[in-house]
């Protein structure tokens, strides 16, 4: 008993020491708000501004890097790096005949003037090329090189204008958001090699090389899997950012990362990579005195994939009735304080391309009920549906395990569903399982529910045209896994890519959204909220709704006294 | 040196070494296929974060990162790297593998490694008071604690933690190993508190009634009752005779435990956001991250190996009468 006795006091005098030393450091930092330190659940796969894709990247180099284009937070295309956004109005672009006689167009981009990476280097055209023959080539491992494919040729004017040849006439020719601008005079030998370029570029090899940013802010440190600091970059022409130091830790759990937020370890944690909006409506109710929060309705699309190679999905009557049965409105309200929009389609009404005409499906259980009666699946004794056949109309509901929000709403669905005699079994899988076969595949038996993020005015080409349909000819290549095929629709993806002009695309929006809420592929459920969980003395932050962080305006962020 | 190395020690200790190397072959080809049996590969993890990716953007990065390639290709390939020290790039830092496994690993070792001491330190006099006095009060409460260590989830045991000293009381940090710009001996040590006291409370309940139960065990045995008989003091008992023995089995769990200095504690370095091989090791194999996942098992399960051999040089030194000799036959 004495040697407990005296191991626990040997353990607090060793503590003590600690612990105070803990609590003045705290109350330190407290005092200060120059800097500021924010909280994530992802840390980046890589540094480098093209190789893989993920938020967690995106966020952090936000602050260090600028995109030439890029949607504001008002979701209109603007310029970031380049000082007028080309348009075929004022002449930045001009159509033109590719070499191979198809029509293409040509668009004339210049660099701001005062673009300098951090070791005092100008951001030129030079970069400007190298990035290009990096994105084009195959063996450079970036992860989308659509974009570099789709320009076939760069003119250099000056060491800051240039002219991008386009091999087609889209839309979005002036949208260059993921044309994301390498250092030539750095990256250039580790490129040497194409093959290897991913393991040697210098984003990865020497992080901190100054050299490498000409954002507002550059990164100091990294300590892979834990934080990474950024301090500002002198040479940035823009705004003087406030803070002198900025932390962005990784916490994967969070409920710690929440722990951390009311200890004072972290100011702040971020819509784009942060709480659920379960534990986010939950932290507001008990907290929401001491912090700020912001629901921020946005792109990200929850939605459920109906498979429509099985026979009970192939009734248009069914897949209407399975929406009518559902209250989504009160789902929103009970569970998410009524902070997620119901969704009527892939669009948000964020959207400038939105339409709001389409059907909607409120909740009618009378309605749901004749359309299964109509579709020959009628009720016996109050219990499941049968058809003639006898067979019972059974589906199997899937998710991602483990995803607390999606459980919740399973459970509701599959009860709702139950009083109209529709049998659900739920049957979740873990995100890798489920997202790397069952969904790719087309291995869902009937509906899988998950969420898709896409960018204003995206065309839903591979989620919606059927040639986009995973098959095992195709390689299970294509996005669009309920297997949906209509050739109106077809039709206006093909053409709404190639159309310029701002009303018939419209229409044409409009076209596309009544077709998929008249055909219900997927059933709508909500726009994802983003909740940030800010500082009451944090200003000038404001959240996007969309894939480009709000780290894009940085600069703006300010602590006030 | 031939007579140090045919020494039947030596024999024993070469030998085992010997089915080591075999067991971590045979465990890299089946931890090798379990990953790549498992459903999605990188790739896919990016299409699901971008629909911009086209099915051309897939096959491409496929090819680039050699998953267009079968299995038992990529193995081959790895192996052969791997036996010349190169164990590959880590997809999910982008950064050669040794360069990330190394600071977790010495992460995992301070953090497992103090945890383990301060466990073994509290355990074994704990668990031995209570073998020494059966059924009474301090039994009773050791073996309470004990149960309750054991019973307690590890993270509602941190978030408690957590709550009271960096919420409430605002003594210590929260998570992570250092206070950014403040690297001293003292802030780290600040950060290393509460998950290690984390991860000693839910070890010392095991340790202590393994420990109890051999120490009751080996005072019941006749060459105690004989040392009595011979009128030996209770201390000398206890420290020479029964303590000796009772470690014998208790050597071979904390043997068991060894292998974990290294393979890291899972929740409470991701409850404490501290970057250690626990953490590293699940998101690797979650992230489709073969070749960080593959190195952090393997050298897990090699000091694991190592760990038993220990063990078993300890028994020997624990119980002169186990031999590593060839047994001869009788006349």
């Amino acid at each position: 008993m004495d040697a407990i006795r005296h191991a626990a006091l040997g353990l607090i005098v060793l503590l003590f020491p600690l612990m105070a030393a803990g609590h003045e450091a705290s109350a330190q930092d407290e005092r200060s708000h120059r800097t500021l330190a924010i909280g994530m659940t992802q840390f980046p796969s890589t540094f480098h501004p093209s190789i893989d894709s993920m938020m967690a990247k995106s966020y952090v180099l936000a602050m260090t890097l600028r995109p030439f284009t890029v949607f504001d937070p008002q979701w209109k295309l603007i310029c970031m790096l380049c000082t007028q956004l080309p348009t075929l109005e004022n002449g930045g672009a001009v159509r033109e005949t590719t070499p191979e006689g198809k029509e293409g167009i040509a668009v004339t981009y210049t660099i701001h003037n005062r673009a300098i990476w951090g070791d005092g280097t100008p951001v030129t055209t030079k970069d400007v090329t190298f990035t290009w023959k990096v994105g084009r080539h195959p063996l450079s491992g970036l992860a989308s090189a659509e974009l570099y494919k789709r320009i076939l040729s760069v003119d250099v004017a000056d060491a800051k204008t240039f002219t991008l040849h386009f091999d087609r006439l889209a839309f979005d020719y002036n949208a260059i958001n993921d044309f994301n601008l390498l250092p030539a005079h750095l990256d250039r030998a580790a490129f040497a090699e194409p093959a290897s370029y991913r393991h040697r570029t210098l984003y990865d090899t020497d992080t901190t090389n100054p050299g490498l940013y000409f954002g507002p802010y550059r990164i100091t440190a990294v300590e892979p899997g834990s934080h990474v600091v950024m301090e500002p970059n002198k040479s940035w022409w823009g705004r003087k950012p406030f803070f002198t130091r900025i932390v962005v830790y990784v916490i994967g759990n969070t409920a710690a990362l929440e722990a951390n937020l009311l200890a004072g370890a972290i100011d702040m944690i971020p819509g784009e990579l942060g709480l659920t909006l379960d534990q986010a409506i939950s932290f507001a109710d008990r907290h929401g005195d001491t912090f700020h929060t912001i629901f921020q309705p946005g792109l990200v699309y929850e939605h459920i994939d109906l498979n429509l190679d099985n026979p009970i999905l192939a009734d248009r009557r069914v897949r209407r009735a399975l929406l009518y049965a559902i209250d989504r409105k009160a789902i929103s309200d009970q569970l998410f304080g009524g902070k997620q929009p119901v969704a009527t389609g892939p669009v948000s009404p964020l959207d400038t391309v939105y339409d709001g005409h389409v059907p909607a499906y409120p909740y009618d259980p009378g309605k749901a009920a004749a359309l299964l009666d109509e579709a020959g699946w009628k009720r016996v004794n109050g219990g499941v549906r049968r058809n003639a056949e006898g067979k019972r109309l059974h589906l199997t509901l899937m998710t991602t395990a483990g995803n607390h929000t999606r459980e919740m709403i399973e459970q509701v669905l599959q009860s709702q569903w139950r009083k109209l005699g529709i049998e659900a079994r739920i049957h979740n899988q873990p995100a890798r399982v489920f997202f790397g076969r069952t969904v790719t595949m087309r291995k869902f038996p009937s509906l899988a529910m998950f969420a898709w993020i896409s960018a204003p005015d995206s065309v839903p080409r591979s989620t919606l045209h059927s040639s986009q349909i995973p098959t095992q000819e195709n390689n299970f290549a294509g996005q669009n896994y309920m297997g949906f095929s209509d050739p109106d629709m077809d039709a206006l993806i093909d053409k709404i890519e190639v159309e310029l002009d701002a009303e018939k695309r419209k229409g044409m929006w409009r076209r596309i959204q009544q077709i998929y809420a008249e055909e219900l592929p997927a059933l709508p459920l909500y726009y994802r909220s983003q909740p940030f969980i800010l500082p009451p003395w944090l200003e000038g932050l404001v959240p996007t709704g969309h894939q480009y962080p709000s780290t894009l305006w940085v600069e703006n962020w300010r602590a006030t006294p | 040196m031939t007579a140090l190395i045919s020494s039947p020690l030596a024999r024993h200790i070469i030998g085992r070494l010997g089915e080591t190397c075999v067991v971590i072959v045979i465990m890299s080809f089946a931890v090798y296929g379990l990953i790549g049996l498992m459903p999605g590969d990188p790739i896919d993890l990016m299409i699901s974060a971008d629909p911009h990716l086209t099915s051309a953007d897939a096959a491409r990065l496929r090819a680039v990162y050699g998953l267009d390639r079968p299995i038992m290709e990529r193995y081959g390939a790895w192996l052969t790297d791997a036996l010349q020290g190169d164990f590959g790039y880590s997809r999910a830092f982008s950064q050669p593998v040794l360069d990330i496994l190394t600071p977790h690993l010495g992460n995992s070792l301070i953090l497992m490694g103090l945890s383990f001491v301060l466990a073994v330190a509290i355990a074994l006099p704990a668990g031995m008071v209570a073998a020494l006095n059966p059924r009474s009060r301090t039994d009773h409460l050791i073996n309470l604690l004990s149960f309750a260590g054991i019973s307690i989830p590890t993270f509602w045991l941190a978030l408690l933690l957590i709550i009271l000293f960096s919420v409430t009381l605002g003594w210590l940090p929260p998570g992570g190993i250092a206070t950014v710009g403040v690297d001293t001996i003292g802030d780290r040590s600040r950060h290393l508190v509460l998950p290690v006291v984390t991860l000693t409370v839910t070890q010392i309940g095991a340790y202590a009634r393994f420990m109890r139960a051999a120490m009751i065990e080996t005072l019941r045995a006749d060459f105690i009752r004989t040392a009595r008989a011979k009128g030996a003091n209770t201390r000398r008992i206890i420290i020479r005779h029964a303590l000796r023995n009772a470690l014998i089995p208790v050597v071979t769990i904390l043997a068991l435990s060894f292998g974990t200095l290294f393979s890291g504690a899972l929740i409470t370095e991701t409850m404490f956001a501290y970057p250690g091989m626990g953490k590293l090791i699940f998101d690797s194999i979650m992230g489709n991250d073969f070749n960080l996942a593959l190195a952090g098992l393997l050298f897990a399960t090699l000091v694991t190996l190592l760990g038993n051999l220990g063990a078993d040089l300890a028994y020997a030194w624990l119980d002169p009468r186990i031999s590593y000799a060839t047994r001869r036959k009788g006349p």
